[in-house]
């Protein structure tokens, strides 16, 4: 049976979705920063950025850019009526303190026990960690957005991390462009596979043992209130 | 009377030794002190070591001061932007330290300086590359890592406004690492484009209490524009990394 990989938007807006109302999100730069488009209109979901924006709304239009109010990637953005402005260091305060409900973070890969690797690739390229490290011990929620395999056609989800670490057993979810996996006390679940997937199939892909959907594995819905 | 009002960047920044702990506000273009950086570029002091949260984009700003070598290591978060080519070529040479802080802890680590704390243990960074060495501790379950303070010989702000005894309002997202920034060198030196009479800035919302700063200089306000091409300092481009 055929099956179509979702498009980053499409994988957008299932995370988008699964955002609460009233939740408190930090978008990573990359991929992650597509979510902001797909945020159901009808929920009050207040995006972090962490030089020190809370409400921070969609990009200006054209020629109202303003240079002192930009996001993490270093794009001009809006303010949402309400919205705040903090310091660095209160802005990073809010990340290792819990108070972010939810991060959604691009990876190079993912292990069975939620570390994260998505920093450096290793190897001679000059290290630059940005705020990744900060954000992935600190939100309540790393929820992970990547393609699932690499070009090559390799898993991203890994029984160890080869790449450098960001954090160690830090992500809760992985969404991909075959599936949603859930990282479980018991192992990976793996739910929402894209139409015309066959579970065995994706096991194949995936090349680490993951559980099929429909089997408890103790995941549980985020809430914004959930400690 | 109590008048940190300086005439004069140059006037401001004279006494900025060689091997001088730097440390530079300003978060993509937002909240850069230009001026500042380009009087120190003038002025000639070397050998400094420079804190900012980046590695110089292009050639102005933090990007001049290592293009002139006056820059013996830099200690940053996220210096590999497309457009860091003068960081990238000294780095490449071996021609400047680099440490590289994660952007919480670089803002905490000066916060502890200018608090008088002599350490702390965060999560942040625990059981990664960047831990190597540092002493760990388990607590509440979670690991952490010691990390130290990081306190400058001068610190350079932009802000928006300020009066003679140094209290200041930023704007926007311009303010980032200069109230952190502020508290942690011996001599805090801030750029504003207006001065302002005591008692003009509401007590209630001065962002930097005047006892932080040391000097004030006003600069002519420039065209609100793009000191860096949004797109070009990014991150390299299709990469998934998550950090800025």
């Amino acid at each position: 049976m055929s099956y179509a990989k979702l498009t980053r938007d499409e994988i957008a807006r299932r995370i988008a979705q699964d955002i609460p109302e009233g939740g408190y999100v930090n978008l990573g730069i990359g991929m992650p920063t597509l979510v902001a488009n797909h945020l159901p209109k009808d929920r009050e979901i207040f995006l972090h950025s962490e030089n020190g924006i809370l409400g921070m709304g969609p990009a200006p239009a054209k020629g109202a850019e303003d240079w002192d109010l930009i996001n993490a990637g270093k794009e001009p953005v809006t303010l949402l009526t309400g919205g705040a402005y903090f310091h660095h260091t209160d802005s990073f305060a809010m990340m290792r303190g819990g108070h972010l409900d939810i991060a959604v973070l691009g990876a190079f890969q993912v292990s069975v026990t939620g570390d994260l690797a998505n920093w450096s690739t290793g190897g001679d390229a000059i290290p630059a960690v940005g705020g990744a490290m900060d954000l992935a011990v600190g939100a309540k929620n790393v929820w992970v957005m990547m393609e699932h395999l690499t070009k090559e056609g390799r898993s991203k989800i890994v029984d160890r991390c080869t790449y450098p670490l960001t954090g160690v057993g830090v992500v809760k979810r992985v969404y991909t462009d075959l599936a949603v996996i859930e990282v479980t006390a018991r192992g990976l679940m793996a739910r929402d596979l894209v139409p015309g997937l066959a579970f065995e199939e994706l096991q194949r892909l995936t090349g680490v043992p993951l559980l099929p959907s429909g089997v408890q594995a103790g995941a549980k819905k985020v809430s914004a209130k959930s400690v | 009377m109590l008048d940190k009002i300086f005439d004069s960047p140059q006037a401001a920044l004279a006494d900025v030794r060689d091997g001088a702990t730097v440390l530079i506000g300003g978060f993509g273009g937002a909240g850069v002190p230009d001026e500042l950086i380009d009087v120190l570029v003038a002025q000639g002091a070397k050998d400094l070591t420079i804190v900012n949260n980046n590695a110089g984009n292009g050639e102005i700003g933090v990007a001049a001061l290592l293009k002139v070598g006056r820059v013996r290591k830099i200690i940053c978060s996220y210096p590999r932007q497309v457009d860091s080519h003068h960081f990238q070529a000294l780095y490449r040479a071996g021609k400047i330290e680099l440490e590289i802080v994660p952007q919480g802890t670089l803002s905490e680590r000066m916060r502890a300086a200018g608090a008088g704390i002599g350490g702390f243990y965060t999560p942040t960074g625990y059981g990664t590359d960047l831990a190597k060495g540092k002493e760990t501790r388990v607590i509440n379950g979670k690991g952490h890592v010691l990390e130290s303070p990081l306190a400058g010989d001068v610190a350079l702000v932009k802000a928006e406004k300020g009066d003679r005894w140094g209290n200041l309002v930023y704007r926007k997202s311009a303010r980032n690492f200069g109230p952190t920034m502020a508290t942690a060198a011996k001599c805090t030196v801030v750029q504003v484009y207006e001065i302002v009479e005591l008692g003009a800035l509401d007590p209630e919302v001065i962002v930097t209490p005047g006892i932080y700063v040391t000097r004030v200089v006003k600069v002519p306000r420039k065209e609100t524009g793009n000191r860096v091409a949004g797109g070009v300092t990014q991150g390299i481009s299709g990469r998934a990394a998550a950090g800025r």
